[in-house]
């Protein structure tokens, strides 16, 4: 999916400039790192590019299409082939990974398929097979809630590779693994990527897993491209420029983790009871 | 790309929802009987009429003076019913705490006379608490109105036992849950059971108890209504009254004083308490 | 706080009260000499004496049983009614429908929880007729009020994160909701409605006293015809049921905490 950006402002409620003039072009097919320090607007830049938030000002055209133009039913269908995996994996803590697994294809599969593998799972062949990708194949039928924090990323990535999108964005999405486990899922998403020839752009934190698997690494810092090329053409002093961290500001941008339900409180039982009882 | 095993594997979770759902279909049935559960008798024409007639009866509201006098004087005495009513049950309910009290326990601390007669008084006194508020209290309204006739006496009445129940429960856990050391001081140094809890306990604990009661209170205002459908006088019997005689306009400006009654109490609960505690 | 430290603020509050117990006495004219009083403490032991033993002829024990079942069928079919408009009831208020929608949602679900169910078993009686279908209506109408509210709030509490992922993958709003919001906020809902269930089994008892079925009507007729022995059966049967369905509505809590959903 083709990917074109020119001067993308993005103003947060609150008055904080996440994106200050944002331009990019991505190709079909083209795989694009997006490294800076924390802050950068690196969750904006994807958020934008993956129609979950208008831009302030600025154009943004997805293949050829501007998003935001679209009539309701033709947006729902271009995000179908948006697959956006987040750092905070957004998964219900009682849900069993192959249904969170599933929802991926809710957009294509629609309102009748959607319900029936409510009350049994539709592709479990399929699941699981995603989620073997990521060394979770095991856990396929427990719930979300009983998995760590970067088995639930994986699981993320899972939903997405099951998705099968034409435009893959990834926010982080491996920065709550170990290196060895961030290594072997980065390389993941280059290989479906290559072998489906999709577009991804991923954030990442880590600067070598950029430089290693990414033709093309975008430097983003105070939301604006300061540098945008191969990695033989990255010098150490553009990355240090790039992360220096004098007066640096630290904007929340990810949605924080989700937390697990607590049982009901004692006033939320009362609430349940009339109030003289 | 093989994976593993060959066939998917089937969900674990399918005998469970199964037999969960049929569980409930074998239980929907018989109480769909036992209710009697027919949607169609909403609609058939005599009771339609009678409900049509009625909900149009609504609409004016009886403003007439002598009408508004009484429901002005029905919903004074409720107010008054449900106050006499909790002042019998605070005095009901102070004396049975104490007798059930532990912190006030002379054997606690040491060897007491009769101790053995205390304990044993605890067990049928907690019990009588016990049946006191188990009984709903519009039953209790039932059996005075039998024993007493109708009118607010059998209201009183009701409201005294069982919220004295209520309150002796609650009373026991205040005593208990406050600050004991000043009681056991007191009845270390020689002092009686009385002089401990007036001048140990209820220093402490007075400020939660009030603020409790008020809150009791409140609630009986609303059972004293309820209340008033079986006989027990007040806002409630003549609202029967009036729904007996399909008399829709009264029954409105009734259910209007009602809940100006029950907001009125509101407030002066929610001031009444806001300094206590 | 010490034992010394003195508040003036309770006793100030017990001081009124007591006046205005004294004043509602005075108001009432309640003549508690004669009710009080000798002649009417007898009458009232007489009365009271009448209920031992319980009636516990086969022929209405049989009745009895029939009437607890009929009485527990009402509190459970009105809690499940209630559950379900409640969590219809729930989407609008939440503002999920858009926010004009929401304040006349709220609205509505605070009038049927205002009115007690005592006076919407009354309204149901002339709806539908006397028996218990008036009293599960009853229930079910005034419960769809509590649970309605309870669930809305839930639900505007409930992270938007799970939802909102999905609408970006291109689900659409129904199922978006079913898979992202709906586990998470269905353990709560149930709760809340088993935990509501323990106080409806005590409402459906007695609102048989307006003729709405189950062991209050059995009870009223019993006690206007002066037979207490009856009425102490029925009495104890109700007991023997609001213990049941608290003992069952906290096992199944338990259970459904730890089976997955």
């Amino acid at each position: 999916m083709k990917l074109a950006v020119k001067a993308l402002h993005l103003v947060l409620p609150g008055g904080h400039r996440a994106l200050a003039g944002v331009s990019l072009g991505v190709a079909r097919g083209e795989r694009v790192a997006v490294i800076g320090p924390s802050g950068a607007g690196k969750t904006s830049l994807l958020r934008l590019l993956g129609v979950a938030h208008r831009p302030s000002s600025g154009s943004l055209a997805i293949a050829d299409l501007d998003p935001w133009a679209l009539p309701a039913r033709a947006l729902q269908q271009l995000r179908s082939r948006i697959g956006m995996i987040h750092q905070a994996a957004p998964l219900p803590p009682r849900q069993r990974l192959v249904t969170a697994v599933l929802a991926g294809r809710l957009g294509a599969w629609g309102l009748w398929r959607g319900l029936a593998s409510l009350a049994y799972p539709a592709d479990i062949a399929g699941a699981r097979t995603a989620l073997a990708r990521l060394d979770l194949a095991e856990r396929l039928f427990d719930r979300c809630d009983r998995l760590s924090g970067g088995q639930l990323q994986r699981v993320g990535v899972a939903r997405v590779l099951y998705q099968k999108p034409d435009l893959i964005l990834a926010d982080e999405p491996v920065s709550a693994l170990d290196p060895q486990l961030a290594d072997q899922t980065v390389g993941e998403l280059h290989r479906e990527a290559r072998a489906r020839a999709v577009t991804l752009v991923a954030s990442l934190h880590a600067v070598d897993l950029a430089l290693k698997w990414f033709p093309r690494v975008v430097g983003l810092r105070d939301g604006a491209v300061v540098f945008d090329s191969p990695p033989v053409r990255i010098t150490d002093a553009m990355l240090h420029d790039l992360y220096a961290t004098e007066s640096q500001t630290l904007p929340v941008q990810g949605s924080a983790p989700l937390a697990h339900p607590e049982p009901l409180s004692r006033a939320a039982r009362r609430g349940a009871q009339p109030l003289c009882r | 790309m093989q994976v593993g095993a060959a066939a998917a594997p089937r969900d674990p979770a399918l005998p469970a929802r199964v037999v969960l759902a049929a569980v409930v279909l074998v239980l929907l049935w018989p109480a769909l009987e036992l209710t009697e559960f027919d949607p169609r008798k909403l609609f058939e024409t005599g009771n339609l009429l009678t409900m049509a007639r009625f909900l149009g009866t609504f609409f004016p509201m009886a403003l007439g003076a002598d009408f508004l006098g009484l429901v002005l004087r029905s919903a004074l005495e409720t107010l008054a019913l449900a106050t006499v009513g909790m002042a019998l049950a605070i005095a009901l309910a102070a004396p049975l705490a104490l007798a059930v009290s532990e912190s006030l326990s002379v054997s606690r601390i040491g060897p007491a006379p009769r101790a053995w007669l205390r304990r044993m008084l605890r067990v049928p006194v907690r019990l009588l608490l016990v049946v006191m508020r188990s009984i709903p209290e519009i039953v209790w309204a039932l059996l005075f109105v039998r024993a007493v006739g109708l009118g607010p006496a059998a209201g009183i009445l009701a409201i005294a036992i069982n919220y004295a129940g209520m309150l002796g429960k609650v009373y026991f856990e205040i005593f208990e849950a406050g600050d004991t050391r000043p009681a056991r001081a007191v009845l270390e140094s020689g002092g009686g059971r009385l002089h401990a809890f007036f001048y140990g306990i209820l220093p402490v604990s007075l400020p939660e108890l009030v603020s409790y009661t008020v809150y009791r209170w409140e609630c009986a205002i609303r059972a004293s209504v309820v209340m008033g459908f079986v006989g027990a006088g007040g806002l409630g019997q003549q609202m029967e009254l009036s729904m007996r005689m399909l008399e829709g306009g009264e029954v409105a400006t009734m259910l209007v004083a009602f809940f100006a009654l029950v907001m009125l109490a509101d407030a002066i609960s929610a001031l009444l308490r806001k300094g206590l505690t | 706080m010490t034992a010394g430290a003195f508040v003036w603020r309770p006793w100030a509050v017990l001081g009124g009260f007591a006046l205005a117990a004294g004043a509602s006495l005075a108001y009432l004219g309640v003549d508690f000499g004669t009710l009080l009083g000798r002649d009417s403490v007898r009458q009232m032991a007489q009365f009271a004496q009448g209920f031992v033993p319980p009636d516990t002829s086969p022929e209405f024990l049989e009745r009895t049983l029939a009437g607890a079942t009929e009485t527990l069928a009402i509190s459970a079919l009105g809690t499940l009614l209630a559950a379900l408009a409640g969590a219809l009831f729930a989407l609008p208020a939440s503002g999920r429908w858009g926010r004009w929608l929401r304040a006349p949602a709220r609205l509505g679900l605070n009038v049927l929880r205002s009115i007690p169910e005592l006076v919407w078993a009354v309204f149901m009686v002339l709806a539908a007729g006397l028996g218990p279908f008036a009293g599960c209506l009853a229930l079910a109408v005034h419960t769809a009020g509590v649970l309605g509210r309870l669930f809305a709030e839930t639900l505007e509490n409930a992270p938007p994160e799970p939802a909102r992922a999905l609408r970006d993958a291109g689900a659409g709003a129904t199922l978006a909701f079913l898979y992202g919001t709906l586990p998470v906020v269905l353990p709560q809902f149930t709760s809340y409605a088993l935990y509501r269930w323990e106080y409806n089994i005590r409402m459906a008892a007695v609102l048989g006293f307006v003729g709405a079925g189950g062991l209050g009507q059995m009870l009223y007729v019993s006690l206007s015809v002066f037979k207490t022995h009856e009425a102490a059966t029925l009495l104890i049967a109700m007991i023997a049921m609001v213990s049941i369905v608290d003992l069952l509505s906290a096992w199944l809590r338990r259970f459904l905490g730890r089976s997955d959903a």
